[in-house]
């Protein structure tokens, strides 16, 4: 992974001015990478490495989505459709959504962002990315030896009896989640004790807040699934019978303790791409964010309450009436912190003075495919309903919209809002904006169908369906292809501004926060001294000039 | 006012609309209309989102001359109404899903027809009241119908989508579910909950009949035929064997009932043994001990312990001897 | 040498040009000591949430077993040894005391009680996995394992009996390897006449000396309280005993007239009496009198007496005791690390960071063993 991302991203700056010391060039070499102490380099790698499980992640998608498109799917055996969603599912959910954001963005920009030279335990930050390596290891091991056909949620009994190599991929599980523990203890202490002078908590910027609280969700929920998945080890090595049922264990416990995870877990993968969709609201209009503690303070609560709510993904699991009603309950408290941000997010559109740049518009496409899966939400959450739509396509399509259209796409638009500050190279706009119309595109039309298919009764991981639902598969898998389309040549674009980029000026887009008051790329230390803090969100005497092609602050 | 948008909307047809199958439970219309509700909710909240979005979008675009005021970055008056209403709309949408619930899971009583189910993978076996065994589900229009419901295995998932209700079945409990239907005809029936291999081939199908046709069914289905031959092609057809087995040499999950009569069939421990009544009573009773050579790695075929009479053993291995050649 | 010694010391060889007037035990990126010590202590505490919250799992799967079929927890803690358990409680509390004085040592840059009180504790975390050995052997020897593992009737072949015993010999050779090497390691700092190797080694190789007192002291009491089972049952009939397996042994012994001296072992006895006991594992429903099950209360004794039930507890008491285990082994190994530092005189009153969070860390692996002891041993 290391070597990747010294090969890319090692190329000094520019060759006509004084290259000016920054991050990237302070030291070479293969070892300044792979034992680097320093958070730039490690959310580099990390960026690297979960871009790389996305690519096979998806790829593996586009296959399996190509057999859907034949009722009896004559491209793949039912054995290799099986095995095929379960590595999708387990790489995109543990291997790249959950340390996308918070490892790769978090580890390049929480510093930066609250003036800090680093996080507080440097090292354990260079350990939490060599345990997702580990991880990543394995599961590679899991999908070299095949065979691994249990979903990514391991229910038992299914996962005792599966002749692939379940250990392997519950190994890895526990292992990324200590690299995903260790993460989010550092960025609390970091924020907790690291702030300048004048750093407030309510100066943080909102991709602090949002990211301070994933941090704590992945400390207080993580540690489940790591005894869980450790027991369902144990569970297959010495059959201790916990979750199994010819032992008089339960398997409906097993799925409580999963659930407890990994429900927050939903929390850690989408409170930080909202983080990231605050900043770039409020930088590209150019306006101060709307509602700046309502949205602090709903992160926080989306953190808290997600805690609640683990039991709606078992609601037809048999569990008594009573549990299921107060499931629902708290369920629904969950959408209302969501409701406000989005509502607040357009409120800072009003009389701004709105940029239609790539990010921008990939932070609308967030806003638009966000509200379609935080409403289809609303289908699910009520007991009855959820009677008709549980495992359907219709699940399927809710949480691809939240995951893949919520996270992902605020990631992509994240990079390319902080690309300048990362390669300090500017990436290619007009291949940017296409890729986000393409995305748009794609995306809708990859998932909207699939809500039909839902609560027509086509149940979920189904290698073969019935005819009558085969053009909605064909029209989704087109789409599929076209949103493949669109995140490549995002991916073009971004590469352009490593090979042939204009060189980024310290604040391209007007933001003030702390990163754009250092030099793109940002120093090894980031701060020459510390820095002086501001409201981050006071665009005020903050003036585009010509002449270095990026903004400066004029007094 | 719903009735009214609905019907100038393709969505009316009340057989099958755009969204849902027939309603043939009743449960369904209460689903649907729900459904629906929950439909327009929705579409309300999009629009007022995603319209001002676009005219935002447009009118306060950054061009030459226009400059936009970086104010108005708080008023509490709206980000109450925002946060106020959604939480009213919410409370009314989880007390009208809980209450649909309750009439769901609530049990029926008086005269209901109780229908055991056994899910494995990968079929289903009903058991009727008079101990008719089928692998597809019979039901009397009209009557409520309740289903006790065991899995000797994973955990499955029955799922009728015509009647709206699903619900897991769970090793090592029994699960219920009942419905009452409402319509006469032949509905989907699936499996919802992964459970390996064949999982998407682990549907079959939902008959409604008028009540004297169905007493009429059940009464038949009871009644095997006299040959043991084809009892034991009746069983096949009926108990689950066909999902993993062929009758005509090919190799489906396990081997093929075809051809292996009488002669020496290789072990995976390294035996050989003889293909003869004790070794498939011994394979039908406990499928774990031994693995046909190049079958180990199939996945786990259920006990038939208890499930099968004596008789029937007899009629299914007379069945394969006729299938020697 | 004071802590100001190496204050100075330490200020001398700057190499990194970026630490103004950072001393090398301030890291660069911190401004000041408090920042560090404040950081340090935070990233401890919620290192210990998470470990709360880890346990806080097998806890729920233990309360959940336990509420689903009270009378097998009741039945099969029977197996455990509460003095065992007791003794492992004593020596873990006193291990906190001195890892508590360790850490007021370090604040008042007390080099030698520093040494001494860390050694100390290591010791204890010995003594600790000593007696843990002996329990977790004789058990197997039992057959009292986990899950599907599980002997149905804890009455286990000769064979399964000497298993135990070479299990417990296979736990001793790492263990013994230590030994050695730290001997060889002191009599080399002695003949070097090395003060820092000689603190180093000298409280490493104590502690692989308690480990083997630690399981002379657990087979003593292992066979001790075999003898007062013993001589309970011959004095009153249907008194829980510490070892119903022993007692049910030897109640064969009586049965068949193979009766042993009270002075021989308990080890003649179990193999006496086992050398009779069915060698195949059969259920107790299927013959129930061939099996003396100890009877104590209204427990149905045969029916809790199954794998997929007692099984269970010794599941969930594996899995409990072992990942506490683990975490003794941590806490070791980091104790290791902070005499090696402390040999080196680097801690002191202005740098006491990591002695205090790894007490931290044994208070609370010495807390989750204050209630594992009760929840497992103490049920009836």
């Amino acid at each position: 992974m290391s070597t990747v991302a010294e090969k890319e991203l090692s190329i000094p700056v520019s060759t006509g001015d004084a290259v000016k010391d920054n991050f990237l060039t302070h030291t070479r070499g293969f070892l300044t990478w792979a034992l680097t102490l320093d958070h730039k380099r490690i959310g580099l790698m990390y960026l690297v490495g979960v871009m790389s499980s996305f690519t096979i992640a998806g790829i593996i998608a586009l296959i399996f989505r190509t057999h859907l498109m034949w009722p009896d799917g004559n491209l793949l055996t039912v054995q290799q459709y099986n095995q095929m969603f379960t590595l999708h599912g387990a790489i995109m959910v543990f291997l790249f959504i959950i340390p996308s954001i918070p490892a790769a963005m978090g580890n390049f920009l929480l510093p930066i962002m609250l003036g800090a030279k680093d996080v507080a335990f440097p090292r354990l930050n260079l350990m939490s990315f060599y345990l997702w390596v580990t991880g990543a290891i394995f599961f590679v091991v899991g999908l070299l030896l095949t065979g691994l056909d249990t979903g990514w949620t391991f229910y038992t009994p299914y996962s005792l009896d599966s002749k692939g190599p379940v250990v392997w991929a519950t190994l890895a599980v526990f292992v990324l989640g200590f690299s995903s523990i260790f993460t989010g203890l550092n960025f609390i202490v970091t924020i907790n004790t690291m702030r300048p002078p004048g750093m407030t908590w309510f100066r943080m910027p909102l991709f602090l807040w949002a990211t301070y609280a994933t941090s704590i969700i992945q400390v207080l929920a993580t540690p489940v699934l790591g005894i869980t998945v450790l027991l369902l080890t144990l569970e297959r090595l010495l059959g201790i019978g916990i979750f199994d049922p010819k032992l008089n264990g339960d398997p409906v416990t097993f799925q409580h303790f999963f659930w407890f995870y990994s429900h927050p877990a939903v929390y850690i993968m989408i409170l930080p791409a909202m983080g990231i969709i605050s900043e770039l609201f409020a930088v590209h209009c150019h306006k101060g964010i709307f509602g700046y503690r309502l949205i602090a303070y709903s992160s926080v609560a989306i953190a808290l309450f997600g805690f609640l709510v683990w039991g709606h993904h078992m609601f037809t699991s048999g569990m008594s009436d009573v549990a299921a009603i107060i499931f629902s309950a708290l369920t629904f408290t969950v959408s209302i912190p969501s409701a406000i941000k989005v509502f607040n997010w357009l409120a800072t559109m009003y009389r701004g003075t709105i940029s239609l740049n790539t990010p921008m518009l990939y932070a609308l496409n967030f806003m638009f495919l966000f509200t379609i899966g935080g409403l289809t939400g609303l289908f699910l959450g009520p007991l009855s309903l959820d009677r008709h739509m549980h495992d359907t396509y219709f699940v399927v399509a809710h949480f691809h919209y939240v995951m893949m259209g919520g996270t992902l796409v605020a990631l992509v638009g994240g990079l390319f809002h902080w690309w300048p500050k990362m390669v300090g190279r500017m990436y290619n706009e007009p291949l940017g904006i296409l890729s986000a119309i393409l995305v748009f595109i794609g995306f809708n039309m990859s998932f909207l169908p699939q809500f039909v298919l839902g609560t027509r009764g086509m149940p979920r991981r189904y290698a073969t369906y019935k005819p009558e639902f085969q053009d909605l598969h064909i029209v989704s898998t087109i789409g599929a292809y076209i949103l493949g389309l669109g995140l490549l040549v995002a991916l073009i674009s971004l590469l352009y501004a490593i090979v042939r980029g204009l060189r980024a000026p310290a604040n391209p887009w007007g933001g003030a926060t702390l990163e754009w008051h250092c030099s793109s790329p940002p120093p090894f230390y980031n701060f020459e001294r510390p820095p002086t803090v501001h409201d981050p969100y006071d665009f005020r005497g903050i003036e585009y000039d010509e002449k270095i092609q990026g903004y400066v602050k004029r007094k | 006012m719903l009735e009214m948008i609905q019907s100038v909307l393709p969505l009316a047809d009340v057989n099958e609309t755009f969204w849902f199958p027939t309603q043939a439970s009743t449960f369904a219309k209460e689903i649907d209309s729900f459904y629906d509700i929950l439909f327009w909710i929705s579409m309300f909240f999009f629009v007022i989102i995603m319209v001002p979005m676009g005219y935002f979008m447009w009118k306060y675009r950054q061009r030459k001359g226009y400059q936009g005021s970086p104010e108005a970055l708080h008023n509490n008056a709206l980000e109450i109404t925002w946060t106020v209403i959604p939480t009213f709309i919410v409370v009314w949408i989880f007390a009208r899903g809980t209450i649909g619930y309750l009439d769901m899971t609530k049990m029926p009583e008086g005269d209901v027809l109780e229908i055991k189910v056994q899910a494995m993978k990968w079929a289903w076996s009903f058991e009727y009241p008079n101990s008719a065994v089928h692998e597809t589900l019979h039901l009397p229009v009209g009557r409520p119908v309740k289903l006790i419901m065991r899995s000797d295995d994973v955990l499955h998932s029955l799922f009728i989508p015509a009647f709206r209700c699903k619900q897991d079945i769970v090793p090592g409990r029994y699960n219920r579910m009942w419905f009452e239907a409402i319509k006469t005809g032949e509905f989907d029936l699936f499996c919802t909950e992964y459970c390996g291999d064949k999982h998407s081939q682990m549907i079959t199908r939902v008959f409604v009949h008028e009540p004297e046709e169905y007493e009429k069914w059940v009464a038949e289905a009871a009644r095997p035929p006299e040959s043991p031959v084809e009892h034991g092609e009746w069983l096949y057809q009926r108990r689950g064997c066909k999902s993993c087995h062929s009758i005509d040499g090919t190799k489906v999950i396990g081997p093929s009932f075809k051809g292996s009569w009488g002669k020496d069939v290789d072990l995976s421990v390294g035996r050989t043994i003889r293909f003869d009544e004790n070794y498939v009573r011994r394979s039908i009773l406990e499928p774990q001990a031994e693995f046909r050579n190049g079958y180990q790695g199939a996945s786990a075929m259920p006990s038939y312990q208890g499930r099968f009479k004596e008789k029937e053993l007899d009629a299914i291995i007379e069945f394969m001897k006729s299938l020697k050649d | 040498m004071s802590a100001t010694e190496t204050l100075e010391h330490s200020t001398d060889e700057q190499h990194d040009d970026h630490s103004h007037d950072h001393p090398d035990w301030l890291a660069h990126h911190f401004d000041d000591a408090e920042q560090q010590f404040d950081s340090g202590k935070l990233g401890m505490w919620l290192f210990l949430v998470t470990e709360v919250l880890f346990f806080s799992g097998m806890f729920c799967a233990y309360a959940l077993l336990r509420s689903q079929s009270p009378e097998t927890f009741a039945f099969a803690s029977q197996f455990l040894n509460e003095k065992l358990g007791a003794i492992n409680t004593g020596v873990l509390l006193f291990s906190s005391l001195t890892m508590a004085w360790a850490v007021r040592a370090s604040q008042l840059s007390q080099h030698r009680t520093l040494t001494a009180t860390l050694g100390m504790t290591l010791g204890c975390a010995a003594v600790f996995l000593g007696v843990k050995a002996v329990e977790y052997t004789h058990k197997w020897g039992l057959g009292l394992l986990p899950g599907h593992l599980y002997l149905s009737q804890g009455v286990p072949t000769n064979e399964d009996h000497e298993f135990g015993e070479r299990a417990l010999i296979w736990l001793c050779v790492l263990p013994a390897i230590m030994l050695v090497g730290f001997l060889a390691w002191w009599i080399q700092a002695l003949i070097q006449k090395s003060t820092v190797q000689l603190r180093i080694a000298g409280p490493l190789l104590v502690a692989a000396i308690m480990y083997f007192a630690g399981v002379g002291l657990g087979r003593w009491i292992e066979s001790d309280s075999s003898h007062a089972g013993h001589a309970d049952h011959a004095s009153s009939a249907g008194h829980a005993t510490a070892h119903p397996a022993h007692a049910s042994a030897n109640e064969h012994g009586e049965d068949h007239d193979h009766h042993s001296s009270e002075t021989s072992s308990s080890h003649e006895h179990e193999e006496k009496s086992f050398s009779i006991a069915p060698s195949v594992v059969t259920l107790p429903q299927a013959n129930p009198e061939q099996v003396a099950l100890p009877k104590f209360g209204s427990v149905p004794s045969q029916d809790v007496n199954q794998r997929g039930r007692a099984g269970l507890f010794f599941s969930i008491y594996y899995c409990m005791t072992g990942v506490h285990a683990l975490h003794i082994i941590g806490g070791m190994v980091v104790i290791s690390w902070l005499i090696i530092k402390a040999a080196k005189l680097q801690f002191h009153s202005q740098y006491f960071g990591p002695v205090d969070n790894v007490g931290l860390y044994w208070h609370l692996v010495d807390f989750i063993w204050i209630y594992l002891f009760p929840l497992l041993y103490l049920i009836t």
